[in-house]
């Protein structure tokens, strides 16, 4: 059992004014998050992901559909045994949310206190938080004396003081430029592996996704529209939403202003071939058009690594007379799509 | 001025009783403000405890007895006053008007500090398991601590009005005696004197809120 399904869940907020159309947040998802993976959640802004996460720990009760945590169904759970749950779900925010009236030891002691764990080890406990996020000597400064990079760490480290098995990451890391980013992105990654916390990132960001995520789920208007393996995703987008959130980082596929520049300079026949590492290699694929005497050259394209794997996108021009032959003898085993 | 030396003993007291129900306005309205305010921001639409009704009847009340002018008001609660404490005129009427004045008042002045608290800083303690009422108490009312003081401190500042008004209705206090031995007995140099004494009062409530501010807010 997955550690946290959702199945054919619905969110329905009333009407923003009198009169108004009820808004369908969350349109019929049905997803399973299991122990210890990190799963990537994209969409665009209004998808419904925000409304998801608040699913997950129960902030909003969900219109229709279950949503199981660690095999509680959390509908059948009164409002002070989701508050328990809660305490195992840590969440972060964009806007990172902590507690202006509070130093970063005290950011990080109040779930503490929440969760009522005894106040002899809150010592303990929170400097152990402060060095794993690397911020033992920001203890007493108050949240606006420290960058953005670090009000996040701070966010993290409240968010796991309570040890949760669950942390939900909502946007994250949208307010921070690319290298404070990153460094986010390393620390959720030591946070999933070193600390085995299972972790929902939502995101619009698919560098995030790419560094990040084993698996994605794409949303668009409340629903799923695409899920797999962040390689899968990447290497094969099916869903148009995906191929323009996949095009945002990888760039291999012409669009079709490219396409049109393209066809100026080279009046051969144009195709693109898929590869993916753990298929068919190059080497092959270039073999079985020197065999049929086809003449090629390398029009546009790129090589990708996502989670350790290859793929890539190569766009042929391809001159001669057994054209034709060569490409139905391709299809055979690798992706092949004529530009056009 | 021989007159206002003569005075002493008057001045005296009448400072003591200013300050007395500057006191009593501020801690008991401002209690009472403190719950009808933070009752009026957590029952709002969207809101840690939502609830159209007691948001709608709250707002109903503030709104009928906040913009009365609050001469009109002493003189209205009179004959309530009189049936509930036993007596309708002197000090204990007017700390009673002055309590239910200034705690509506108050009231708006904490709602509107309130919302300057970002919703997402709750939803942050409720997101680690903290119960509805617990936010309310750990986290929304110190993150909006400093502009609280400084609303306390505005509404101060009205109270030590009202206190110079409440001669009308019985009381004592600075207001009373600058119209009663000068005024009325034309020595402006008892006016002044008691002018002079409010002033400072005000002087005093008004750095102690903008300093206590200040080292809440940290700037
Ligand atoms: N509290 C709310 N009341 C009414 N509508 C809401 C509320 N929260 C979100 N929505 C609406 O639900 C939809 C999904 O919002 P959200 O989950 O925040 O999307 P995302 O996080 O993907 O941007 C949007 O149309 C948004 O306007
Ligand atoms: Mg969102």
């Amino acid at each position: 059992m997955a550690l946290i399904e959702l199945r054919d869940v619905a969110k329905t907020y009333p009407p923003r004014r009198r009169g108004g159309d009820p808004v369908l947040a969350v349109d019929g998802v049905t997803l399973d998050v299991n122990e210890g993976e990190i799963l990537g959640v994209v969409g665009y802004s209004g998808a419904g992901k925000s409304t998801l996460a608040r699913l997950i720990n129960a902030l909003e009760p969900v219109t229709r559909g279950t949503v199981t945590v660690a095999g509680q169904e959390l509908t059948r759970l009164s409002e002070g045994e989701l508050q328990k749950v809660r305490r195992g779900i840590g969440m972060i925010f964009q806007q990172f949310n902590l507690f202006h009236s509070r130093t970063v030891w005290g950011n990080i002691a109040y779930p503490l206190k929440v969760a009522g764990v005894p106040t002899s080890q809150h010592q303990a406990r929170i400097s152990e938080l402060l060095h794993f996020v690397g911020l033992a000597d920001k203890a007493h400064n108050y949240p606006e004396q420290l960058s953005g990079g670090q009000k996040q760490r701070v966010g993290i480290a409240r968010a796991l003081a309570a040890s949760p098995k669950i942390l939900l990451a909502d946007e994250a890391t949208s307010a921070l430029d690319p290298e404070t980013t990153q460094d986010v992105v390393d620390l959720l990654r030591r946070v999933n592996r070193e600390l085995g916390v299972t972790i929902v990132v939502i995101t619009h960001e698919m560098e995030v996704v790419k560094n990040l995520a084993h698996r994605v789920v794409v949303m668009e208007n409340g629903t799923v529209v695409e899920s797999g393996s962040t390689f899968d995703v990447f290497a094969e987008p099916g869903h148009q939403v995906t191929r323009r959130f996949v095009r945002t980082v990888v760039d291999d596929v012409p669009s079709e202003s490219v396409v049109a520049e393209l066809r100026r300079r080279h009046p051969g026949r144009l195709v693109t071939v898929a590869f993916r590492e753990g298929s068919v290699s190059q080497a092959e694929v270039f073999g079985e058009l020197i065999s049929r005497g086809v003449g090629f050259q390398l029009v546009y394209g790129g090589i990708e690594e996502v989670q350790g794997r290859t793929f890539g996108n190569l766009t042929i021009e391809l001159t001669g007379d057994r054209v034709d032959e060569a490409l139905r003898a391709l299809s055979e085993r690798v992706a092949v799509r004529e530009v056009i | 001025m021989d007159r206002v030396i003569e005075l002493g003993p008057q001045f005296l007291e009448a400072t003591i009783e200013t300050i007395v129900l500057v006191a009593v306005g501020v801690t008991v309205g401002g209690l009472l403000g403190l719950i009808v305010g933070t009752g009026l921001y957590v029952t709002r639409k969207g809101g840690l405890l939502s609830n159209g009704v007691v948001n709608l009847l709250l707002n109903i009340v503030v709104n009928v007895f906040r913009p009365i002018p609050f001469i009109l008001l002493a003189v209205g609660l009179q004959p309530f006053v009189r049936q509930v404490f036993g007596v309708g005129i002197g000090n204990v009427a007017a700390a009673v008007v002055i309590v239910f004045a200034a705690a509506f008042g108050i009231a708006r002045i904490v709602e509107q500090n309130l919302v300057s608290v970002p919703p997402g800083v709750l939803e942050a303690a409720r997101a680690m398991g903290a119960s509805r009422t617990r936010v309310i108490f750990t986290v929304l009312l110190p993150e909006a601590f400093g502009p609280l003081i400084l609303g306390y401190t505005f509404a101060f500042v009205a109270i030590v009005d009202m206190t110079a008004i409440v001669g009308t209705i019985g009381a004592g206090g600075l207001g009373n005696l600058a119209l009663q031995y000068g005024y009325r007995q034309f020595n402006p140099w008892v006016t002044w004197s008691a002018i002079l004494i409010v002033i400072v009062i005000v002087q005093l409530g008004q750095f102690a809120g903008n300093a206590g501010a200040r080292k809440v807010l940290r700037r």
